[in-house]
């Protein structure tokens, strides 16, 4: 149902090219519920999730998401509902029996073996040949780029080199299903972010489906072709990371992904695709109308701050006039300049804090504003989002 | 600069206190033992020959190591009896030791286990019985095991046993008193390293196919070596040493080596050959003590 909103046609189309063909999906979550004593860790939870895809779950800490991978990995059993692989409920196999393979948020790499020995862990269970696992670990080494360190213990190792022995251990025995605990919590910044893109070109290349936990919604974002948004055990929205940030479907998805001004108001009119929101500190906003317009009259209106504009003077009048454009007045309070983005805070006339972001285009200083400055703020309907309150 | 001006002086003084305290205590007196041991036997006070005189001067001292002689180690190494019961101690330790870890091992992983309030409480029950005096629990366990003792009158009421069986003054009952008395020193260095353990390794040999029993030989028991080091040298070393145990519990047909030295000692008050005794003790423990070290250092020197 969620995805059904994000759906609507105020998106452009590219949206789906990163989703993979719909087939029967690898993973299916049916209506799994786990508590801890009277603590509902997941409540209820179903979710598919398609044979290749990179799927993020995305929440706060304590949402529950750690509690659903583990789960899938089989370190704790659901209360209700089923866990189904391939079709088949995996409920009653037992952690070393499944064909899934987990990669832990402080890597767990074994402390008395080698870099070879660790990746080698999982083919010896195995049972396979010498010579092949010789092969194997040889691959997986190269692949996460660590020719030279078999012989080292983990703790002679970097973080970020850690990291890679617990990819490699993790994915050595070709799962079908490979899960990632908070990978590169443990990273600094940017080795997080080459890390990244490296997991990424790694997922695309072996094909292999990976389910990612992480509280860092740009992680999320940046690798994930889904992304499944947990709250309190729920799944508030499954979408692309486009759809989540465009098109979230409630306040708390708006306010979770990315920055958002919010503006709360009752409906005053109905025209066409175009409400007309009385807002309780920003005057009246004109707003597109959802696709599935809700029962309720008290809603709010979100908008992303780099979808709303500053200028000295505003847009012609005539356009306010036929509600394709927003126009509110304010004085700027607050400038931060981020490099590639400087960040306002306008106070409005009417009391509301409004932030704006706009892009450095120009090297030099000709299209800033001052604290203290008088600005129009404007955007257009089609970028805000109406949500219940 | 920065790095030396942690170490002030009263620092540096404080690192030479553990040198000052064996050397006093330990390497002095050893070397008196050692001396002793070179002597000969004699009827005097001291029962030894020959001694330092320091006040006939240079000469008279000179005189005396002269004199100095190995006879009592030729001794040890020809009669039997010094050389059967070294072998018994080590046999005996030996013995111990590998039912003291097999008993152990399984309580202290239950002990880590345990959910963490409760490792507190699970620790004192191993602590608690050392309150009481060691002596006292060895008689309590003389009063067990002898003939119309509470082990005895169990089995009787029980009709596992028709008559009541000798326990007392054999080696199974020299055994069950060791076995009780140095049980904390094999738990409590398992236990420290077995609570610190990650529970993630564990799930980690699982998530790559291990089943339980095979993730506990090849992680959990790898990574516990510490622990069995430390509690095998705790409990072997003493035991081999042990001399109440055996003489209160086990019969009289075969001495331990620490009862031949208190033999020596105070009944034959033959003082060289009992200190030349404790000196081969000591070399023959310094042994296990020395191949222990050199692991752990070349774990250490892996790790860096």
């Amino acid at each position: 149902m969620a995805e059904d909103i994000a759906n609507s046609g105020t998106l452009p189309d590219s949206v789906d090219t990163r989703l993979p063909p719909k087939d029967a999906p690898l993973l299916r979550i049916d209506a799994v519920e786990k508590r801890f004593g009277g603590f509902v860790a997941v409540d209820e939870l179903s979710l598919e999730i398609r044979t290749g895809e990179f799927f993020a779950l995305l929440g706060p800490s304590g949402c529950g998401k750690t509690t659903l991978l583990r789960m899938l990995a089989g370190f704790e059993s659901p209360d209700r509902g089923r866990i189904l692989l391939n079709g088949q409920d995996i409920a009653a196999v037992l952690p070393h029996q499944r064909p899934v393979n987990m990669m832990f948020q402080n890597y767990a790499l074994f402390p008395h073996l080698s870099v070879a020995g660790n990746i080698a862990f999982g083919l010896k269970r195995a049972g396979l040949p010498g010579a092949e696992i010789a092969d194997r670990v040889a691959e997986m080494v190269a692949l996460v780029k660590l020719e030279g360190l078999e012989k080292r213990r983990p703790d002679q190792l970097s973080g970020g080199q850690q990291q890679r022995v617990a990819l490699a251990r993790a994915l050595a025995r070709r799962p079908q299903l490979l899960l990632l605990d908070e990978p590169l919590a443990a990273l600094d910044k940017k080795l997080r972010e080459s890390t990244q893109l490296e997991l990424m070109a790694l997922q695309r290349r072996l094909g292999t489906t990976f389910v990612i936990v992480t509280h860092d919604q740009e992680e999320a974002m940046t690798m994930a072709d889904r992304i499944g948004v947990m709250e309190s055990g729920r799944l508030e929205q499954v979408a692309t990371p486009r759809q989540l940030y465009e098109a979230p479907v409630s306040r708390w998805v708006a306010e979770f992904v990315g920055d958002i001004n919010i503006f709360e108001g009752t409906v005053e009119a109905r025209d066409g695709g175009r409400l007309t929101i009385a807002t309780r500190d920003a005057g009246a906003i004109v707003a597109a109308a959802p696709r599935q317009p809700g029962e309720t009259t008290r809603i709010c209106v979100a908008i992303r701050p780099e979808k709303v504009r500053l200028s000295r003077r505003g847009p012609v009048a005539d356009a306010v006039e036929i509600g394709a454009i927003n126009r509110l007045e304010g004085v700027v309070t607050d400038v931060s300049y981020l490099g590639g983005l400087t960040g306002y805070t306008v106070k409005l006339d009417d009391g509301a804090l409004v932030r704006a972001s706009m892009a450095n285009i120009a090297r030099l200083d000709i299209d800033s504003y001052a604290a203290g400055q008088r600005v129009v703020a404007w955007f257009s309907p089609d970028d805000c989002v109406v949500l219940e309150r | 600069m920065s790095a030396r001006r942690i170490f002030t002086r009263p620092a540096r003084i404080a690192v030479l206190a553990p040198y000052l305290w064996m050397a006093l205590f330990f390497l002095v007196p050893f070397g008196f033992v050692v001396k002793i041991s070179l002597s000969q036997t004699a009827i005097a006070q001291p029962p030894y020959l020959p001694v330092f005189d320091l006040a006939a001067g240079w000469s008279a001292i000179k005189a005396a190591f002269v004199a100095l002689s190995l006879d009592n180690f030729r001794l040890l190494v020809s009669d039997n009896l010094y050389v059967l019961s070294c072998l018994r101690s080590v046999i005996v330790a030996s013995v111990s030791t590998a039912i003291l870890l097999a008993i152990g091992y399984p309580i202290a992983y239950g002990m880590a286990r345990l959910p963490k309030s409760w490792q507190p409480l699970a620790m004192m029950l191993v602590i608690v019985p050392f309150w009481t005096s060691f002596l006292i629990r060895i008689y309590a366990w003389i009063n067990i095991l002898q003939h119309d003792g509470l082990l005895n009158k169990i089995l009787l009421a029980l009709h596992v046993v028709a008559a009541p069986v000798v326990w007392l003054s054999t080696d199974t009952a020299m055994f069950v008193g060791i076995v009780y008395s140095y049980l904390p020193f094999m738990i409590l260095p398992l236990y420290a390293t077995l609570a610190k353990l990650q529970p993630s390794l564990l799930e980690a040999a699982a998530d790559l196919g291990a089943s339980p029993r095979r993730a506990f030989w090849l992680v959990t028991f790898p990574l516990s070596l510490p622990g069995v080091g430390a509690g095998v040298l705790l409990c072997f070393i003493p035991i081999v040493g042990e001399f109440v145990i055996p003489d209160l519990l086990a019969g009289s047909d075969s001495i331990m080596i620490g009862q031949t030295l208190w033999l020596e000692f105070f009944t034959n008050r033959d003082w060289p050959v009992a200190s030349a005794l404790a000196v081969v003790l000591l070399a023959l423990l310094l042994l296990p003590l020395l191949i222990y070290e050199r692991l752990q250092r070349r774990q250490l020197e892996g790790a860096q």
